[in-house]
């Protein structure tokens, strides 16, 4: 029989494991982390943020007592400043390129110091940003994530029309559904979206799907510009024996519930579980599963550390949180019969070509629940376009986020550049809109 | 281990750190205190008429800050001691009897009339107190009602009264100057012809440090008001040293011994005192910042640098620096420096360059050979030290000598000898040679 149950935790430890994982800064210590900025020239900083923060800038503006200027600051430039504060690996991004690490290994801590800056305007939504003055035109976004959402917002600030076909009941995208839930407490996500939706001019279209409700050539019909910001909705499979049994799920859909869920100590989780995979959506479903009770939680990655898509300070906030991470393995068979009892995995290493072959050396590690974390593609023919230049499942575009079809843009996660970030879809969607009025004003 | 013991006017004290007359000092308990700390002395707050002034029972100081708050400045508006003369002279009395080897020296202010010098310098004197310094530099409140800085801006007016307590006092009388005026030369050479036998400087300076930015008043305020307040602190040291070099380079008052004060805060702001030609200091806004303990590093600090130096007491020390100050005229224009950057300590921060850039010779670069790379280009380079200074690591950008062969920035030989304005072509007033 598989252990899997609910109230595995007291109330108690599933809301201290589900607060906030990174407390806001105070006062004093957004002073005292704001004094640490050097003011560089060109900043690094600045560089390395997907959409070009002036991070200095807001930085200075914190020391000043200028906390509305310095969220203006961020927030001209990215939107979901706020989210982006909470889940950017900005370990990798600003805070790698931080010069204090040269000076002394210790960067300033620009993701705590962003959110000092925008927490206080988004939570009393004071208005920064204002409609430009009515162009007339009408913009159609799919997707209402972080790159459909960006883009409506920046069209909106230009004078467009925006309506927004989100196949969600919730508008977000991965924001809503797909963080892990200690990093955007007090439903951060849907106070973000009420925020940039409060410039006006943005019309929200809930449970539309594209394929299924409307197709891209209808909307390039009737607007005067087409926007694709939709997420990848189908997680890639395995390709085992047992992969269909009962007990294997998806990692995105059990993070989605486990989101959506009012009270988390009633989400049933396994005794043991393992997680297949070595991206962020990975750790998210191992840590989270480790913070509802699970006793044993195993992830394993085919690959080594250096090649894992989450970043360092994940894998240990994986592991410092109990998840045993299993380098240089494949799975070979889920074990059952009728409910998955444990996986067959096999050792793997890299040959001269770089290649992943297994070695033959194997061995089973024990499960209630099987997560799948391996990736996520488009929806087989959601986009229902021949003329559509796609590449490895993921559509093609220009430095304007510019498709191959005339009037249409696309960024986030369905195009060939996306990254799987916040802060990157962001970007698209903003350079996307500013295109988009280059056309529509031409 | 070098002798800190220090002898000022024939007062002698275990070390020269004197707490100056001000809040620390303003009764026995606080006075205690330091000396328990390990203080070398106190001069008294300053003594004034019966009856006693009184003072704002509201703020009475304020500060500017660097980063993480650090008090980089200070402001106040207290006046002098709001006792009765009798409670403070009986405290100074005991504290001199408890603390016989600490020097103790009382502060004092009267009104410009001869007999009211005469009246009081005596019964300070009965105290046992080792010295008197006259409080010439108050420059709030009491400048107000003709004492203090009043009488500090007018040579004549600080001579005279310099006369009335030499007349009256049998112990030594040192002067305290304030900087509220353009020349602190001639207020010196008052001082020294009025008798004094030393003087100590700087009092602090006139400041507002701010206004309330909610109500758009004077801040800090008493009652919505506000008044003009003495500045002081790290910030004001420059403006100190200089003004201490200045007496102690110029023959007419470079025989007056100087204690020196204004905005030391550890051992080595001592030591530019020192160096620039004050026998010993006084210490106020960092004690009031800090505590008396800070007393700890000043005594240290000064004590392993001197042994450092193969100095065995801080007389060895006094003025060591003065003859290095001299007029702009006498620069050598003909001596050249170019920054060079450490590229193993550069964190790449690009401020040298920005600033530069923005603000100087456009001589320092952003990128060589497309990578981010700060290095100064010498032909432009005219060694102004600005990237020196605001570069945020310690040792990363010095200053190189160009001793001899061409400047890249003027193509021309760097003359060997030396030349000043004073004799160059461009300046009109040029002695011919």
């Amino acid at each position: 029989m598989p252990d899997i149950r609910a109230n595995r935790l007291s109330r108690e430890d599933i809301d201290s494991n589900f607060g906030d994982l990174h407390p806001p800064l105070s006062r004093p210590e957004a002073l005292i982390e704001a004094d640490r900025c050097y003011f560089c020239y060109d900043a690094p900083c600045t560089t390395a943020c997907p959409t070009g923060i002036d991070i200095p800038a807001f930085i200075q503006k914190i020391r000043s007592n200028n906390i509305r200027g310095s969220a203006h600051t961020i927030l001209r430039e990215n939107i979901m400043g706020g989210m982006c504060a909470r889940v950017c690996p900005t370990e990798v991004l600003c805070e790698e390129a931080c010069v204090r690490n040269t000076h002394e290994d210790k960067p300033v801590e620009i993701g705590l110091l962003q959110r000092y800056a925008t927490d206080p305007v988004l939570t009393d939504g004071t208005k920064l940003f204002a409609r430009g003055e009515a162009t007339g035109k009408k913009v159609a976004i799919v997707g209402g994530g972080p790159a459909g959402l960006s883009c409506a917002h920046r069209l909106s600030m230009l004078g467009h029309d925006v309506v927004v076909f989100n196949r969600d009941a919730k508008t977000g995208g991965l924001n809503e559904y797909g963080i892990a839930a200690y990093k955007t407490v007090d439903d951060f996500a849907q106070k973000e979206v009420a925020y940039i939706l409060s410039i006006g001019g943005i019309e929200i279209r809930n449970g539309i799907a594209l394929g299924a409700d409307v197709s891209i050539s209808q909307l390039n019909d009737d607007f005067d510009a087409v926007f694709l910001g939709l997420g990848l909705a189908d997680v890639n499979s395995l390709g085992i024996d047992g992969e269909d049994m009962a007990g294997v799920e998806n990692a995105i859909d059990y993070i989605a519930e486990l989101r959506q869920a009012d009270d988390k100590a009633v989400l049933p989780v396994g005794r043991n579980v393992i997680v297949i995979g070595g991206g962020m959506t990975a750790i998210d479903v191992a840590v989270q599963s480790k913070r509802l009770g699970a006793e044993r939680v195993d992830l394993v990655y085919r690959r080594g550390p250096a090649e894992m898509g989450a970043s360092k300070f994940e894998q240990e906030l994986a592991q410092t949180n109990g998840v045993s991470i299993h380098h240089h393995a494949q799975p070979l068979q889920v074990q059952g019969p009728n409910h998955v009892t444990g996986v067959l995995f096999e050792k793997t290493v890299m040959d001269e070509k770089g290649d992943l072959c297994g070695i033959g050396d194997t061995f089973t590690i024990p499960a209630d629940i099987v997560f799948k974390a391996i990736g996520q593609r488009l929806k087989d023919d959601v986009i229902g376009e021949e003329s559509m230049q796609m590449q490895r499942g993921k559509i093609v575009v220009d430095e304007n986020q510019a498709t191959s079809i005339g009037g249409i843009w696309a960024g986030g996660d369905c195009v060939v550049n996306g990254d799987d970030l916040t802060v990157s879809a962001v970007q698209h969607g903003k350079l996307a809109a500013i295109a988009i009025d280059h056309h529509l004003r031409a | 281990m070098a002798d800190l013991a220090s002898t000022f006017l024939g007062i002698q004290s275990p070390n020269p750190f004197w707490l100056a007359s001000a809040p620390p000092t303003d009764k026995a308990y606080n006075v205690n205190r330091a000396f328990e700390a390990g203080w070398g002395g106190a001069v008294w707050k300053t003594l004034g008429e019966d009856p006693h002034i009184v003072n704002v029972s509201g703020p009475r100081y304020s500060a500017i800050y660097g980063n993480d708050r650090r008090v980089i400045g200070f402001n106040n508006i207290e006046l002098i001691t709001d006792r009765p003369l009798k409670t403070n002279l009986d405290e100074i009395r005991q504290i001199k009897r408890d603390w016989p080897d600490r020097a103790v020296v009382v502060s004092v202010m009267f009104p410009m009339n001869k007999e009211t010098w005469a009246k009081y310098v005596p019964m300070i004197e009965d105290t046992g107190a080792d010295g008197l310094e006259l409080n010439f530099g108050c420059p709030h409140g009491m400048s107000e009602r003709g004492m203090g800085a009043a009488v500090g801006q007018v040579p004549e007016y600080l001579q005279m009264a310099t006369e009335w307590a030499k007349d009256a006092a049998n112990i030594p009388v040192i002067v305290k100057l304030t900087p509220n005026i353009a020349n602190i030369l001639p207020p010196a050479k008052a001082a020294k012809d009025g008798g004094a036998d030393g003087v100590s400087l700087i009092n602090t300076i006139n400041s507002i440090m701010r206004v309330n930015y909610d109500t758009l008043t004077m801040y800090p305020s008493t009652d919505g008001m506000g008044t003009h307040g003495g500045y002081c602190g790290e910030a004001v040291k420059p403006i100190a040293l200089n003004m201490v070099a200045e007496i102690a380079r110029t023959a007419e008052t470079s025989d007056i011994p100087i204690s020196g004060i204004g905005g030391i805060t550890d051992w080595r702001d001592a030591v530019d005192f020192f160096a620039l030609g004050a026998s010993n200091v006084q210490i106020c806004t960092a004690a009031m910042v800090y505590g008396f303990k800070i007393i700890d590093d000043l005594t240290d600090g000064l004590s392993t640098f001197l042994d450092d130096k193969g100095m065995t007491s801080v007389a060895e020390l006094v003025g060591r620096a003065v003859p290095s100050v001299t007029d702009w005229q006498h620069l050598n224009l003909n001596y050249v420096e170019k920054a060079v950057i450490d590229q193993e300590l550069c964190i790449k921060c690009g401020r040298c360059h920005v600033v530069c850039e923005d603000t100087s010779h456009q001589a320092i670069t952003q990128s060589v050979n497309g990578e981010r790379y700060f290095e100064v280009i010498d032909e432009e380079c005219v060694g102004c030290n600005l990237c020196v200074s605001v570069c945020p690591v310690d040792g990363c950008i010095s200053m190189r000598h160009l001793a001899d062969g061409v400047d890249p920035r003027t193509g021309q030989d760097i003359p060997t000898e030396k030349a000043n304005w004073t004799m160059h072509p461009n300046n009109p007033m040029r002695k011919q040679p």
